[in-house]
C-alpha cells in the first residue's frame, strides 16, 4: 500500500504506508538517535509532531514494553527509510508495525529521509500530511497545512489524577503517567523479564519527597528519582501551587513536554508561586523554558530543533562536556536572561545554544536537555543526585 | 587546555611490517597523526622499519628512520634526535609495547623524554590480563571468570573448575596470536604452551568460554580534563569466537535496543575513565543473546584496526583527534573537518549501515584450514555503506575480489538438507554462503540461529536476499522487482545470470526504467548540520547528493581508482602509489577523485582527494561514479590488478585512460603480443607457451624441457604460480589454476636459474629515468615479493648493469609507457633475460622511491600529465647510485595460518616488508633481519635438513654455522654430508623414526634456525612440511631458500653492536 507525505512546501515523499490508516496533519521533526526508537515514539514531548528517524533501520529489536516512556505513542506519525519486517530481542514484545497499529498511529516508511531530514534543516521545521490518499489536491492540503499548529499538547498529555511512582524499576506499578490510556497489562509479562540493569549507585534520596510537574513527562524522570529512594507523587499539569505545596515536598521536578512554552500562560503564573514558597526545583526541558518565561525571560524556536542522542552540553561551572539526550523545539533565548537573577549553567557546545540555567538566588536548577535520557546517553544523570543534594540542603 | 606549549619535538612509533593482525590501518593512523602534529607546528621525529608506508615519507614527519623497531635502535635516535615526547598510541600493540619497555628500562627517563597520550601506568592496567582484571572488579564492570597462569598446571587445574571450554589469551600478542578455546585438557596442554611461549612476559588468561554471546565494540576517546565520547559502536555478526578482525562487522549495532546500547556505552566510558586513557581507545564486549548479563573482553588504550574502521564508518577522525588529545587540546576545542560547525566532543550519527567483511588468505593457502578462532587470519578487509543492511552486505561481497558477487557465489547447492546442518557447525569464511543455502533448502531461521548462533535479525536479512534470487529467477521481470533488487544492491550481472539474460541487457533495461545509483554523503551527523568534506556512497532509490558537491568546476577531474582489500601480493605499496598520485595531480589543478573499499587506508582518509567514493571497484559500481562525475580521465596503473582490470570498462565508459594505453598494457600480459614486441625490440627471454588445458601444458612443458614455470596470465603477487619439474606436478598446478574459469591462457616457461633484477622506471614516451637497479638475494624461483632485495646491485656487472638500463628503455619504449614501468629480469652470467614486464606500478616503488631520493610516483604522474624527466628537472637514464646500500626484507605471518606451506617458491606469501638502511651491505643486512625479528643467535642451535640437490651447497653453509659457534643437527643424509666434509653435524632421527627425533629436538624450543629446503610437490604430510610447520608455530625461524640462509650467516658474521641510524629525509635526490 502507498502512502505519501506532502509537505508545506509542495514537496511529495512516495512511500509504503505503516501503522494506522489514518490521515494526519502534524509538525515534522526529525531524531537522529540510532536507537531507542521505541522510547522516542512514546515520549508524550512529540505530542503534536510527527517524527522523522535518520537512522534508515527501524523496527530491529521490535517494541519492548519495558522500554516505553509512556503509556502509548505521542507523535501523530512516523516516518522511516525501512521498518524492519522482522524483529530480534530476547525482550521484545510485539512489532513496531503492530504497536503503530495498535495505538492508531499511521506512517509512512522506503522515503529517502535524508533528503527530508536536509529540507527541514535548510527551510526549518515544516508542517506536513501523512495520508494514503492518492487523489488529494495538494494545493488545498498545502492551504491546511500552513494553517496547523500543535495547540493544548501539554493538557492532552498529562496525567489526569494524582499517582505515586512507587517501584523504582518495575514499569508496572507505576500509575498512568503520561496520561489518560491504560496501561496494558496483559502485553507486558512483569516480573518475568529481565530489567535493564538501573545506573544508580546509592539511594541518596530515602526520605525525600517529590513533586512532579507532568507537563507531559518520561517515565525516566519518576524513576530515576524513585530509583534514588525518593518517594515521588506525580501532579496534573494545572494542579495549583498551593495544591502541591500543601502536600509539602522537599523538592518540586518540572517535567519536559509538548509545545510552545509560551502557551503555558495558567502554569508559568503556578510555577511564579512555587518559586515564592523556596522548594528547591530542578526543572528539565520544558520546565526549564517554563521557569525562565517565569522569572521574565523569553524564549525563541529553532529552526529544526535538537532531537537526538548525540548533542554535546558544556557545565559551565567545571568544563566538562556532557553527551546529552535532547528533544526540543524551543529554547531560552539567553540574552533575554537577567545576570541578577540566573547565570547559563550549561551551553551546547555546536550552536552555544542555551542548555541550563543556575538561578543565583533562588534554590533552583534546570536544564533543557534530559538526564533521564531514554533513549540516548546517560552520561549526566548525575544531575538527579545534584537535585538530592539541593534537597538535602533545603 | 589549550595545547601544552612544552611539547615541540614528538617521536612518534610505527607499528612495522605489515603483518596479519597489525597492517594499513597504522599507516593511515600514523599518517593522520604525524600530519596533526606538524599541522600544530610539532616538530615530528618517525621511526618505522616499514619502507611502503606513507607515513615513512619525507614530507610526513621532519626526520625519518626506516629502521628496526628495537628498543637498542629507538634509544639511539632518541639520543640523537632528542625529542622532548615519545607517542607510541599510533603504532599499534607493536609501538605500544616498544613506549613500555622505553619506560620500563628507564631510557625516558634518561633522556627526559615523556610518554605522550596514555601513560605507562594506564598502558600496564590495560594490558596486562591481572591488572587488568583487578581494575575491572574494582569498578563493578564484569568479566568472564578467568585467571592470569604463568604455567601448564595452574591452567590445567583452573579450567577444570571453571569447565571446558575455555578461552585462553597470551598477555601482549598481536591479533590474538598463539590464543584459541580448548575443549578438552589436550587442546589446553596444546595451546597454553604455545600461548606462554609467544607471550613477551609469558602470561595466559584462562577464562570462561563466552563463544556464542554477541560480540559489540565501542570506539571511544578521552581527554585529559575526562570528557569522554564514543565515536561509534559495532556489532559483530559472527558471534563471540571469531576474533573481531575476521568477523563480519556491522556498524552501528542492529540487534541492541537503546537499553543495551546505554549499558555497555556506559560501561565503556566509565573503563576509560578508571584507566585514565587519553585518546582513543578500544572497548570490547560480551553480551548474552537472552538478557542483560554482559562481559568486558578487552581493551585496547590505542588506536586500533577496529577504530581505523570506525573512523571511515563515521567520518570521525579517531587517529588526527587522538593526535591533537596528546598535545593538550580537550575535545570541545576540537573542530570536527567534516562539519566545521561541530565539535570533537561530538557522537556522530549515521544515516546509513557499514558493513565490514575480512579478506582471508585461504586463496593463497590453500592447505591451510579455513577455520575462523580467536587468532586473526585476515590480511586486509573491506567495508560498504547503504541505506539497507542488505545492500552493504552485497556491495562488500563484491569489493572483496574473490570470484564472488552474491550469496550463490559459494556453490553449496550439492549439499543435502542433512549435510547443511552438519556443515553450518563450521565456523569458517564461507558460513554467509552456508547460511544462504541452508535457508534456500528450508531451514528455518532458529534453527540456523540456534546452531551458529547468529542473530536471527542478520539471518533474516540473508534470507531476503535469498528470496530474491529466487523472485528474480522465477518471476517477469517488472519495474518494481528491478527497484527492489537494485535497492538490495544485486549487481546488473547477477541479475543477468538469475535471469537469464545477458549484463548489457540488464543495464539497458534498468536505464530505460530510470533506475539510478544515486549518491549520499557521509557527514558525521545523519545530515543534521551541512557538511563540508564530500565522502560518498551509492544507494538506489533515493535522491543524488553528488551534484551538490562541485568542488571546483573548471579543473579537470581525475578518477584515481584504488588497489582494494590488502592481501598478499598486493599490500599497502598500491595504496601508497596511490595517495601520491592523487597529491601530484592536485598539485597539478586537478580535482581528484579516489573511488576505494578498504577501510584500513590513507587513500580512504576523508581529506586525501577532492571526492571520496567508498565504492566496490567493479565495473558497474566505477560506471555509477563516472555517469555522475563524467571524469576527464582515469588512471589505473597506481591501484595495482584491481584497477588495470577496469581499465577496458573504463574505455567502454568513454574514460580516456591516463597514462599508458590499455593496448599496451594487454601487449605486456599477451603472450603473443609481448613476443613480437620481444623480437623487435631484440631482447631475449626464456622460452616458452602459452596453453589452455593440461594437455597442452604437458606438450609444451615436454618440448621446453622440466623444470618450467606454469603461472596464469593477469595476476598479481604470482598467485597461482609455481615451478613444475614433472607431468604429475604440471597437472596438479594446471587444475589449481583451472578451479577459476580463465580468461585468458596459461603461461609455460621454461626456468632458467639466475640472479634475479628487478628495476622501476619512470618513461615519458620518449626518455627514461631508472632511480636504481635492485637485486635479489634469492635466485630465480621465488617471487619477488618474498626475496631480499638490495640496492643498489652489489654483485652483478657494470655490462649487466648497462644491459639492464639498455633493455628497459627498449621496452619503455616499444610499449609506449607512458609512467611507471616495472621489470624483471635474470641474469644468467653477462646475460641478462626479461621475465616480466608490468607497464604500471609495483610493489617495489615505495621503496626504491625512498632509498633514491627519488619521488617515482610524483614523476609518474606529472609525466602522465604531459611533462617531460627534463622539464621536471631530471636528466633520463639509470640515475647514479646512492652511497647507502638498502636491503629490503619481507616478512612473514605464517605462524597465523594454521596448516599454510611456507616453503617460498614462485607464488608470493609474505604480508609485509622492512628495511636495513646503512653504509655498508652487511650491516644493511643485519638491520634487515633484526627488523623482520630474525635476532641471532639466541641459542645457537640449527637444525639442517635439505633436498639433495642443495647438498653441494650446504657444506659451505654447515661450515661458516660451525665457525659462528653453532651446534649443528641434521637429518641422516645431510649430517652424512656435513661429515664428510669434516664438519660436525648431530644426526636426529626424521619424525617417523624413533625418538629423540627432529620433532622433539624443535619442541625442545632451545633451536635457533631451521634449514629445510622442501623437495618439490605439495603433499602437506611429508616430513618436511610438519618440520616446517611446527618451527613457524613454536616459533622458531626456519628458512626454506639457501641463498637466505647464506644472507643470514652475513649478517650474524658482521653482527653489529651499536648499529648507525639514517634520517632517511636526508637521503637527497642525487641528480639535483
Amino acid at each position: 500500500m502507498k502512502a505519501f507525505l506532502i509537505l508545506e512546501d509542495k514537496t511529495v515523499y512516495e512511500g509504503k504506508a505503516i501503522g494506522a490508516d489514518r490521515t494526519v496533519i502534524s509538525e515534522i521533526v526529525f531524531n537522529t538517535s540510532m536507537a531507542g526508537y521505541p522510547e522516542v515514539l512514546t515520549d508524550p514531548s512529540y505530542a503534536g509532531q510527527a517524527v522523522c528517524m535518520t537512522y534508515p533501520l527501524i523496527g530491529n529489536y521490535g517494541i519492548c514494553t519495558d522500554d516505553l516512556e509512556s503509556t502509548k505513542p505521542w507523535p501523530d506519525g512516523l516516518i522511516v527509510r525501512e521498518i524492519s519486517r522482522t524483529h530480534s530481542n530476547f525482550r521484545a514484545d510485539m512489532p513496531l508495525d503492530d504497536f503503530l497499529k495498535k495505538y492508531d498511529v499511521p506512517g509512512i516508511a522506503g522515503i529517502d529521509t535524508r533528503d527530508l531530514t536536509k529540507r527541514l534543516r535548510e527551510k526549518g521545521t515544516m508542517n506536513g500530511m501523512i495520508t494514503r490518499d492518492e487523489n488529494v489536491d495538494i494545493d488545498e492540503v498545502v492551504a491546511r497545512l500552513k494553517e496547523y499548529t500543535p495547540k493544548g499538547v501539554v493538557m492532552k498529555t498529562t496525567t489526569k489524577e494524582i499517582y505515586e511512582v512507587k517501584g523504582a524499576t518495575d514499569l508496572s506499578d507505576n500509575g498512568p503517567l503520561g496520561g489518560a490510556a491504560v496501561f496494558d497489562k496483559a502485553a507486558f509479562e512483569a516480573g518475568k523479564k529481565e530489567k535493564a540493569p538501573a545506573i544508580v549507585k546509592e539511594l541518596n534520596g530515602a526520605h525525600l519527597k517529590v513533586a512532579i510537574m507532568d507537563f507531559g513527562a518520561k517515565r525516566n524522570i519518576g524513576k530515576s528519582l524513585a530509583a534514588r529512594g525518593c518517594s515521588v507523587t506525580v501532579y496534573p499539569a494545572d494542579t495549583p501551587a498551593d495544591k502541591v505545596l500543601a502536600d509539602k515536598p522537599d523538592g518540586i521536578m518540572l517535567s519536559n513536554g509538548p509545545g510552545d512554552p509560551k502557551e503555558c500562560v495558567q502554569i508559568i503564573e503556578e510555577v511564579k508561586k512555587m518559586v515564592q514558597s523556596g522548594v528547591p526545583i530542578f526543572a528539565i526541558c520544558l520546565g526549564h523554558q517554563i521557569m525562565a518565561l517565569a522569572h521574565g525571560f523569553d524564549t525563541y524556536k529553532l529552526k529544526y530543533g535538537h532531537r537526538g542522542g548525540n548533542h554535546p552540553v558544556k557545565d559551565l561551572s567545571t568544563g566538562r562536556v556532557y553527551i546529552s539526550s535532547q528533544n526540543h523545539g524551543y529554547v531560552v533565548d539567553v540574552d533575554t536572561v537577567d545576570p541578577n537573577v540566573a547565570e547559563p549553567a550549561f551551553i551546547n557546545v555546536n550552536d552555544k545554544t542555551n542548555e541550563g540555567l543556575e538561578y543565583l538566588k533562588e534554590n533552583i536548577f534546570t536544564v533543557q536537555f534530559h538526564p533521564e535520557a531514554c533513549p540516548g546517553p546517560q552520561d549526566s544523570s548525575y544531575l538527579f543526585d545534584r537535585f538530592i543534594d539541593m534537597m538535602k540542603q533545603g | 587546555m589549550p595545547k601544552n606549549p612544552e611539547i615541540k619535538k614528538v617521536m612518534v612509533i610505527g607499528s612495522g611490517p605489515i603483518v596479519i593482525g597489525q597492517a594499513a590501518e597504522f599507516d593511515y593512523a600514523g599518517t593522520q597523526a604525524c600530519r596533526s602534529l606538524k599541522e600544530e607546528g610539532v616538530e615530528v621525529v618517525l621511526v618505522n622499519s616499514n619502507p611502503a608506508t606513507i607515513m615513512t615519507d619525507a614530507h610526513i614527519a621532519d626526520e625519518v628512520y626506516i629502521e628496526p623497531l628495537t628498543v637498542d635502535v629507538l634509544r639511539r635516535i632518541i639520543e640523537k634526535e632528542r625529542p622532548d615526547s615519545v607517542l607510541p598510541t599510533l603504532g599499534g600493540q607493536a609501538g605500544l609495547n616498544l613506549g613500555m619497555e622505553l619506560e620500563e628500562k628507564g631510557i625516558l627517563k634518561e633522556f627526559g623524554v615523556k610518554l605522550l597520550g596514555t601513560t605507562a601506568a594506564t598502558i600496564k592496567k590495560a594490558e596486562d590480563r591481572l591488572e587488568f582484571k583487578e581494575t575491572m572488579e574494582k569498578i563493578g564492570e564484569p568479566c568472564a571468570p578467568s585467571l592470569v597462569v604463568e604455567n601448564l598446571e595452574d591452567g590445567i587445574e583452573f579450567a577444570e573448575k571453571i569447565g571446558y571450554p575455555v578461552v585462553l589469551r597470551p598477555a601482549y600478542t598481536l591479533g590474538g596470536s598463539g590464543g584459541g578455546i580448548a575443549h578438552n585438557r589436550a587442546e589446553l596442554e596444546d595451546i597454553l604452551a604455545n600461548g606462554l611461549r609467544l607471550s613477551r612476559v609469558s602470561q595466559v588468561l584462562v577464562e570462561r568460554c563466552i563463544a556464542g554471546w554477541k560480540e559489540i565494540e565501542y570506539e571511544v576517546m578521552r581527554d585529559g580534563a575526562g570528557n569522554c565520547i564514543t565515536v561509534c559502536n559495532m556489532e559483530n555478526i559472527d558471534p563471540v569466537g571469531v576474533h573481531t578482525g575476521d568477523s563480519i562487522v556491522v556498524a552501528p549495532s542492529q540487534t541492541l535496543s537503546d537499553k543495551e546500547y546505554q549499558m555497555l556505552r556506559s560501561s565503556a566510558l566509565n573503563i576509560i575513565d578508571e584507566l585514565q586513557i587519553t585518546g582513543g581507545c578500544n572497548v570490547q564486549f560480551a553480551l548474552h543473546p537472552t538478557s542483560f548479563e554482559y562481559c568486558v573482553i578487552e581493551v585496547n588504550p590505542r588506536v586500533s584496526r577496529s577504530s581505523a574502521l570506525a573512523s571511515k564508518a563515521t567520518g570521525y577522525p579517531i587517529a588526527k583527534v587522538s593526535a591533537k588529545i596528546a598535545l593538550g587540546y580537550n575535545l570541545d576545542e576540537i573542530e570536527n573537518a567534516i562539519t566545521k560547525k561541530t565539535y570533537a566532543s561530538f557522537e556522530p550519527a549515521l544515516d546509513y549501515c557499514v558493513v565490514k567483511i575480512p579478506r582471508l588468505p585461504f586463496d593463497k593457502f590453500i592447505t591451510a584450514k579455513r577455520t575462523l578462532t580467536t587468532q586473526m587470519k585476515a590480511t586486509g578487509e573491506v567495508m560498504s555503506i547503504g541505506d539497507s543492511f542488505e545492500g552493504a552486505l552485497m556491495k562488500a561481497i563484491r569489493s572483496l575480489e574473490q570470484h564472488v558477487d552474491c550469496l550463490r557465489s559459494v556453490d553449496f547447492t550439492e549439499l543435502s538438507k542433512e549435510d547443511l546442518y552438519k556443515r553450518l557447525t563450521k565456523v569458517d569464511d564461507l558460513r554467509i554462503y552456508v547460511i544462504a543455502e541452508a535457508l534456500r533448502k528450508g531451514i528455518s531461521i532458529e534453527e540456523i540461529h540456534d546452531i551458529t548462533m547468529v542473530d536471527a535479525w542478520f539471518i533474516d536479512k540473508i534470507k531476503i536476499l535469498t528470496e530474491m534470487e529466487d523472485r528474480l529467477t522465477k518471476e517477469p521481470l517488472t519495474k518494481e522487482l528491478m527497484a527492489e533488487a537494485k535497492r538490495l544492491e544485486f549487481p546488473d550481472c547477477v541479475i543477468a545470470r538469475l535471469t537469464g539474460k545477458t549484463e548489457d541487457e540488464i543495464k539497458k533495461l534498468r536505464q530505460e526504467q530510470g533506475i539510478r545509483a544515486a549518491f549520499k554523503m557521509v557527514d558525521t551527523c545523519a545530515a543534521e548540520f551541512a557538511a563540508m568534506t564530500p565522502y560518498l556512497y551509492s544507494v538506489f532509490g533515493s535522491v543524488d547528493e553528488s551534484g551538490e558537491l562541485s568542488v571546483t568546476g573548471k579543473k579537470k577531474k581525475v578518477l584515481v581508482l584504488g588497489s582494494g582489500p590488502i592481501r598478499i601480493g598486493q599490500g599497502i605499496e598500491f595504496d601508497y602509489c596511490s595517495v601520491h598520485a592523487t597529491w601530484a595531480f592536485a598539485e597539478e589543478g586537478y580535482e581528484t577523485i579516489i573511488v576505494n573499499n578498504n577501510p584500513e587506508t590513507v587513500s580512504t582518509d576523508f581529506d586525501i582527494a577532492d571526492k571520496l567514493y567508498f565504492e566496490p571497484l567493479t565495473a558497474e559500481d566505477v560506471e555509477n561514479i563516472v555517469e555522475v562525475e563524467k571524469p576527464d580521465g582515469a588512471v589505473v596503473q597506481f591501484g595495482g590488478q584491481t584497477a588495470i582490470k577496469l581499465t577496458e570498462h573504463l574505455m567502454k565508459m568513454g574514460v580516456p585512460i591516463l597514462g599508458t594505453k590499455a593496448e599496451d598494457v594487454d601487449a605486456a600480459e599477451d603472450r603473443e603480443l609481448f613476443d613480437e614486441i620481444l623480437q623487435k625490440t631484440q631482447i631475449p627471454r626464456a622460452a616458452g607457451g602459452t596453453v589452455f588445458t593440461e594437455e597442452e601444458a604437458r606438450e609444451v612443458a615436454n618440448r621446453l624441457g622440466y623444470p618450467v614455470l606454469v603461472r596464469p596470465s593477469y595476476v598479481l603477487g604470482g598467485q597461482g604460480m609455481r615451478i613444475a619439474n614433472n607431468d604429475e606436478e604440471i597437472t596438479e598446478f594446471i587444475r589449481i589454476i583451472n578451479r577459476y574459469a580463465q580468461d585468458h591462457p596459461i603461461l609455460v616457461d621454461k626456468y632458467l636459474q639466475g640472479k634475479e633484477i628487478e628495476v622501476d622506471a619512470v618513461c615519458d614516451g620518449t626518455d627514461i629515468l631508472i632511480p636504481g637497479i635492485m637485486e635479489h638475494i634469492e635466485r630465480t624461483g621465488i617471487h619477488s615479493g618474498d626475496s631480499i632485495s638490495v640496492y643498489p646491485a652489489m654483485t652483478i656487472s657494470d655490462k649487466v648493469k648497462a644491459t639492464i638500463a639498455d633493455y628497459t628503455a627498449r621496452l619503455a619504449r616499444a610499449l609506449h609507457v607512458k609512467g611507471l614501468i616495472n621489470i624483471q629480469f635474470i641474469a644468467v652470467n653477462d646475460d641478462v633475460y626479461v621475465i616480466e614486464v608490468n607497464p604500471r606500478s609495483s610493489r617495489t616503488v615505495p621503496y626504491i622511491s625512498k632509498v633514491t631520493g627519488i619521488p617515482i610516483v610524483d614523476l609518474a604522474t606529472k609525466v602522465i600529465i604531459g611533462k617531460s624527466i627534463r622539464d621536471l628537472g631530471y636528466e633520463p637514464g639509470l640515475q647514479p647510485e646512492a652511497d647507502y646500500v638498502a636491503v629490503k626484507m619481507p616478512v612473514f605471518s605464517f605462524e597465523k595460518i594454521y596448516g599454510a606451506e611456507i616453503s617460498l617458491g614462485p607464488e608470493m606469501k609474505s604480508t609485509g616488508e622492512c628495511l636495513g638502511i646503512a653504509k655498508g651491505f652487511d650491516e644493511a643486512l643485519y638491520k634487515a633481519f633484526i627488523g623482520a625479528g630474525i635476532e641471532l643467535p639466541k641459542h645457537k642451535q640449527v637444525i639442517i635438513t635439505v633436498k639433495d640437490s642443495d647438498k653441494g651447497e650446504i657444506i659451505d653453509i654447515g661450515r661458516r654455522f660451525e665457525a659462528l659457534g653453532y651446534k649443528i643437527y641434521a637429518t641422516r643424509s645431510t649430517a652424512q654430508v656435513l661429515k664428510d666434509n669434516g664438519i660436525h653435524a648431530r644426526k636426529v632421527n626424521k619424525i617417523n623414526q624413533e625418538s629423540p627425533t627432529v620433532m622433539d629436538l624443535i619442541l625442545g624450543h632451545r633451536i635457533d634456525l631451521v634449514v629445510d629446503t622442501p623437495t618439490q610437490g605439495r603433499d602437506k604430510h611429508r616430513d618436511g612440511f610438519l618440520i616446517r610447520r611446527v618451527s613457524i608455530e613454536t616459533g622458531i625461524h626456519c628458512l626454506t631458500s639457501l641463498d637466505t640462509v647464506t644472507a643470514l650467516l652475513t649478517s650474524m658474521e658482521s653482527a653489529h653492536d651499536r648499529l648507525s641510524v639514517i634520517d632517511i629525509a636526508s637521503v637527497k635526490n642525487r641528480s639535483l
